[in-house]
């Protein structure tokens, strides 16, 4: 995909795809039958669109991650309903495109129809080095009279990690409000962060150390290439030695429908995107939802632990 | 529409509505046994035929938030139930309307159970309580969906247009 297109998919998480700048929403599988027949997306009018203007450097420790999570709870899980996210400012320019993913897919958790990151030359690099992209790329960006429904803006440089506490997404909380709840799983992976970046920041976080006793950790790459890479890295190895476990590519325990579920009264610390009642499988279990420095300092701990503190 | 069956709060997620260990099945008749199967009292009333269709299930802010499976919708549109919410997610409205799930959304509706609760021109109205508030309105785009019966109906219709346009 490109810059400016129309992108859907049947998993309301395809609103990652706004990280490389196109309008890309999730739809039903009866939906997609019909997009299939007559090649247009019916079922959708255009929607207002809220600014997000994000400033500031973020702290050691904190990212993209924190970002979007602080802002589903400011916004809360309906407060974009029907609307796009449109990720401005300088924060947003110097951020990876594995950042901008982690930021558009969870877009959807404020209810947004879409979230988009406009196209730049982070955007023209990722394509052209990751995705091997080789005709010509056009930059769709928004026009400079552009219309906003609201301005909403996130300064990021006194940010604390951020932790979406059971059982919503906007329950957010810092985490300095939620340290030391005993963890009996962390899960480190997802389309949301099991990026290469997502798992090198956990890998640093555990390396030379151990899993907590009573505690375990699961990291789902999130594709063949991710995993084939932290192997070449020696990320795997950093997580094996530390006592966690490397599964295979793909969703894994995020929605319960394959490994990791959780027993009774369980907690959960995750690099996911929902922490809903039963979520993980089990309604009797709770989820946290953090980043990846957060969910290895957590499993070290055996609790839910700062990475900025070390331990 | 008719009597309230259900009652549940805000941000009902797909997840409760629709359990993920669920999935792997998408058949219309056989999803809605599984409907809120995490809840066994609620999943047990209607898996005992309690329920006559039309009854009425009042949700909260943020309905059917959460992930896009259709699912969570056909196992509601095998009992016949009539959702009616204060306002309810996007994908979620979207495959109501297309798999012609009778939603209504009305921003800070409330019910019990055994309530009476009807459609009088632009409101929903509880008939018990004698309360009512405002219906809002679908875009017509969507309208078309549901007058033609369903998504499938619709696009058969858009298909068979453009092939006798050549």
């Amino acid at each position: 995909m490109r810059p400016g297109q129309v992108v859907v998919g049947t998993d309301s998480h395809t609103t990652s795809h706004g990280a490389l700048g196109a309008f890309s929403f999730g739809i039903g599988a009866t939906e997609m039958a019909s997009v299939w027949t007559l090649g247009v997306a019916l079922n959708v009018e255009v929607p207002p669109t809220i600014k997000v203007e994000v400033t500031g450097e973020f702290p050691p420790h904190v990212g993209p991650k924190d970002l979007i999570l602080h802002l589903v709870g400011k916004l809360t899980a309906q407060g974009a309903n029907f609307r796009v996210l449109e990720y401005h400012g300088e924060t947003m320019r110097r951020m990876s495109t594995s950042g901008r993913l982690a930021v558009c897919n969870m877009s959807v958790e404020a209810g947004a129809t879409s979230g988009i990151v406009p196209a730049d030359e982070e955007t023209v690099r990722y394509l052209r080095e990751e995705a091997g992209v080789t005709d010509p790329i056009e930059l769709v960006v928004p026009d400079p009279d552009a219309v906003y429904e609201r301005v909403v803006t996130v300064d990021v440089s006194a940010l604390e990690p951020q932790i979406a506490c059971p059982h919503t997404v906007d329950n957010v909380k810092p985490i300095s409000e939620v340290a030391g709840v005993k963890v009996h799983q962390v899960v480190i992976g997802s389309c949301t962060n099991g990026r290469i970046d997502d798992l090198e920041a956990a890998a640093a976080v555990v390396r030379g150390k151990k899993v907590a006793k009573g505690t375990r950790m699961l990291v789902f790459p999130a594709s063949g290439r991710v995993f084939q890479e932290a192997l070449d890295r020696g990320y795997v190895a950093d997580f094996m030695k530390a006592g966690a476990v490397v599964m295979n590519a793909g969703c894994g325990p995020c929605l319960g429908v394959h490994e990791g579920a959780l027993g009774d009264n369980e907690v959960a610390v995750s690099t996911t995107n929902r922490n809903f009642k039963g979520r993980m499988g089990n309604p009797k279990s709770e989820v946290y939802l953090c980043s990846p420095a957060v969910a290895a300092a957590s499993a070290v701990a055996g609790v839910l632990a700062d990475p900025r503190k070390g331990s | 529409m008719g009597k309230v069956a259900f009652v549940v709060g805000d941000d009902v997620s797909t997840d409760v509505i629709y359990p993920g260990r669920y999935m792997a099945t998408v058949l219309p008749t056989e999803t809605p046994q599984y409907a809120f199967a995490n809840d066994p009292a609620l999943n047990a009333k209607l898996n005992a035929k309690e329920v006559p269709p039309g009854s009425v299930l009042v949700g909260g802010k943020n309905f059917g938030c959460g992930s896009s499976r259709e699912q969570a919708v056909s196992c509601l549109k095998g009992w016949e139930l009539t959702i009616v919410a204060s306002d309810v997610a996007r994908i979620f409205l979207q495959n109501s309307i297309n798999l012609g799930l009778n939603i209504i959304t009305a921003p800070g509706v409330t019910a019990s159970i055994g309530d009476e609760v009807v459609v009088e021109g632009a409101k929903v109205v509880n008939r018990t309580t004698g309360k009512s508030w405002d219906v809002v309105p679908l875009p017509p785009a969507r309208q078309a969906i549901i007058d033609a019966g369903g998504l499938i109906a619709y696009t058969r219709k858009k298909m068979l247009e453009a092939q006798a346009k050549g």
